[in-house]
């Protein structure tokens, strides 16, 4: 790092928010074999970055957000989060979690269970009600505060759930298909919500999905993925200008990435550009 | 995952997720069960926690044991009359004109055996003893009360240790391999052989029969809690692990609340346990009041009148079903607002 620096220069080179280096992963299966659920994968996310995952299903993206999250341990390679290690980052309260169901408390109501984090915390009953609000505000729920769960639509409640993960500012959002039960009218409008939060909160986010459109349309980054063993195949820079709009879905470029992103699901690799990556993330 | 594709769809929903398990404690109690060693035989038949039930499902589920009870106490008395009509003793109402007489005789019909119900409602007007001013039943329901109230104090202390139980044995695998084969083996020892070792080692008295009830009230509670605090959604686990939460903060927040249904199911049948648990040990125990008292007192009359036994045992039932009522209003009360069954 350099030391000196002036207000107009460049900020020196920040660690990455997240580094995976020679990640593997596989699992015993009953017969005394193992399945390989990840294999070599080194990625870089930068701070700030919208990185999506995407992959046929089985092919471990679950899996490395898990080893990300520091719920479940890889088998080689290593994780770095911020600078340090998984497990220190879990400690450090770094990861705000979101998974394809809600997994909301119903005995507790949307203001109880957007507070669960905060309790487990110990931040002052003050700074609880204050953030408790103000997120519920963010995803647009300021008005249900003391309705329980089973009285929100489905939408609604993954809206809490994301309440709830960045209740406490986690400098990283792993979200598991986080819309991936809803129907397609409301994840575009929970995708534009999640923009949205995503600009205003600065936090980096790892997203998972099965759907193209959405990685395109969220992410700075799509990480491709494909199966047995689970490894990732290309990396597909988003340029499309931020913010973004409804606009954007339907601009030129959205479909030639939509394409691509595509065409790197099949296995085939398009842009020369798109290539060389993949060469390098591959090798 | 292979935990979501269980259940099945809802019915169709707009903003709906495919499966109920959107929320924590929606699972399926049965399916979702933890190891819990052969424990888990034995209320393999219990019912499923209440939890599982809409909440206002649960206040009608309170009328509907009402309506049932009385329905099935209605059936039950005209069994009773019935069997009496067919075999019993000749029925002389000469005041009403009314005289029948059995086509068959059956002893076990006969007066002596089984009293006609409006005998039995007719000596609890009656003085309990010959030279008495007290009734039949005011003697009854100041027994009961008695019996209550070393039954609640068991139930309470039974429910307590049941709880703390779970909670060790679901915190360490070590003690539930060391001891929950004691607990079910406990259970084993008829409560009969039991009682007068319970006698012998603290004394006649109180204590002794609430230690009868407890040991028939912790048993339920600690297989049903154990159930429950292991019931909870691993995802809901998972968020708490990404919270760094402590052991402590994962059991009051998550796994504790995530029982409570459960724990309730295990508390109705404890309630009508620590009533038999009290009443059996009231003999032994030599307290000088109470049911098991009074069915001790009137078995030694009852050549004399059969009624009053038959008086003491319907009551005893009666106080069975109360406290069975009770907690079922708490627990209707306590989870009023806690409904897992619509998804979305
Ligand atoms: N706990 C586990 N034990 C054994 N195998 C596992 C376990 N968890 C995951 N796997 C295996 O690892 C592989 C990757 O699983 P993972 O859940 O990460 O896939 P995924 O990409 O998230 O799939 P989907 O898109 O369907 O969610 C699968 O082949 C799965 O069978
Ligand atoms: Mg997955």
């Amino acid at each position: 790092m350099t030391t000196s620096q002036g207000p107009t220069e460049p900020q020196p080179p920040v660690s990455a928010a997240v580094r995976l280096a020679g990640v593997e992963k596989s699992f015993p299966v009953r017969d005394g074999t193992t399945t390989v659920a990840l294999s070599g994968i080194d990625l870089d996310v930068a701070p700030r970055e919208f990185v999506s995952l995407i992959g046929p299903s089985g092919c471990g993206k679950s899996t490395l957000l898990r080893i990300v999250g520091d719920l479940i341990q890889p088998s080689g390679g290593t994780v770095q989060v911020n600078g340090k290690p998984a497990h220190q980052a879990r400690l450090d309260r770094d990861y705000g979690m979101v998974f394809q169901a809600p997994v909301l408390f119903d005995w507790r109501t949307v203001e109880a269970n957007v507070r669960l984090p905060l309790e487990v915390m110990r931040f002052s009953r003050a700074e609880r009600d204050r953030r408790v609000r103000e997120m519920l505000d963010l995803v647009e729920l300021g008005g249900f505060l003391s309705h329980y769960p089973h009285q929100l639509s489905g939408g609604m409640q993954q809206r809490v759930a994301i309440a709830r993960a960045l209740a406490f500012q986690p400098a990283l959002l792993l979200m598991d298909e986080p819309f991936g039960a809803l129907d397609e009218m409301t994840r575009e409008r929970l995708n534009a919500e999640v923009l949205r939060i995503w600009a205003q909160t600065r936090t980096t986010v790892i997203f998972v999905t099965h759907s193209i459109p959405e990685a395109v349309f969220l992410s700075t980054r799509v990480v491709v993925m494909s199966a047995r063993p689970g490894r990732i195949t290309n990396v597909v820079d988003i340029d499309l200008p931020q913010p973004r709009t409804e606009q954007t879905r339907e601009t030129e470029r959205y479909f030639e990435l939509v394409t691509e992103v595509r065409e790197s699901l099949r296995g085939r690799i398009t842009s020369s550009a798109a290539r060389a990556r993949a060469e390098g993330a591959i090798g | 995952m292979s935990d979501v594709a269980r259940t099945g769809p809802p019915p169709g929903e707009g903003e709906t997720p495919p499966t109920g398990e959107g929320r924590v404690g929606g699972r399926d109690p049965i399916a979702s069960a933890e190891p819990l060693a052969e424990a888990d035989l034995t209320l393999a038949t219990a019912p499923e926690p209440s939890g599982e039930r809409p909440a206002s499902g649960r206040w009608r589920g309170l009328v509907r044991a009402v309506v049932a009870l009385t329905l099935f106490l209605v059936l039950a008395a005209l069994v009773w009359e019935g069997f009496k009509f067919l075999a019993g003793d000749p029925w002389r109402y000469p005041e009403i004109g009314f005289v029948h007489h059995p086509p068959f005789r059956i002893l076990q019909a006969t007066d002596r055996q089984l009293p006609h119900l409006w005998d039995i409602a007719s000596a609890l007007a009656q003085p309990v003893q010959r030279n008495q001013q007290e009734t039949l039943g005011g003697f009854l329901v100041g027994a009961a009360l008695y019996t209550w109230q070393e039954a609640l104090i068991g139930f309470a202390v039974g429910a307590v240790i049941g709880l703390v139980l779970a909670s060790l044995f679901v915190h360490s695998r070590l003690l539930e391999r060391a001891f929950v084969p004691y607990v079910i083996a406990s259970q084993t020892i008829p409560i009969v052989a039991l009682a007068p070792i319970i006698v012998v080692g603290f004394g006649r008295g109180l204590i002794a029969v609430v230690i009868i009830a407890t040991y028939l009230t912790f048993f339920p509670v600690t297989i049903a809690a154990m159930r429950g605090l292991s019931s909870s959604d691993p995802r809901a686990l998972e968020l708490m692990r990404s919270y760094a939460a402590s052991k402590w903060q994962v059991y009051r927040k998550v796994r504790l609340p995530a029982s409570v249904p459960y724990v309730f199911t295990a508390l109705k049948v404890a309630a009508t346990g620590s009533i038999v648990g009290a009443i059996i040990g009231e003999g032994p125990g030599g307290v000088p009041a109470g049911l098991g008292r009074a069915i001790d007192n009137f078995n030694q009359q009852y050549i004399s009148g059969p009624e009053k036994l038959w008086a003491t045992i319907l009551v005893s039932a009666l106080l069975g079903i109360a406290f069975y009522l009770i907690v079922q209003a708490a627990e209707a009360l306590i989870l009023r607002r806690r409904r897992t069954a619509r998804p979305g």
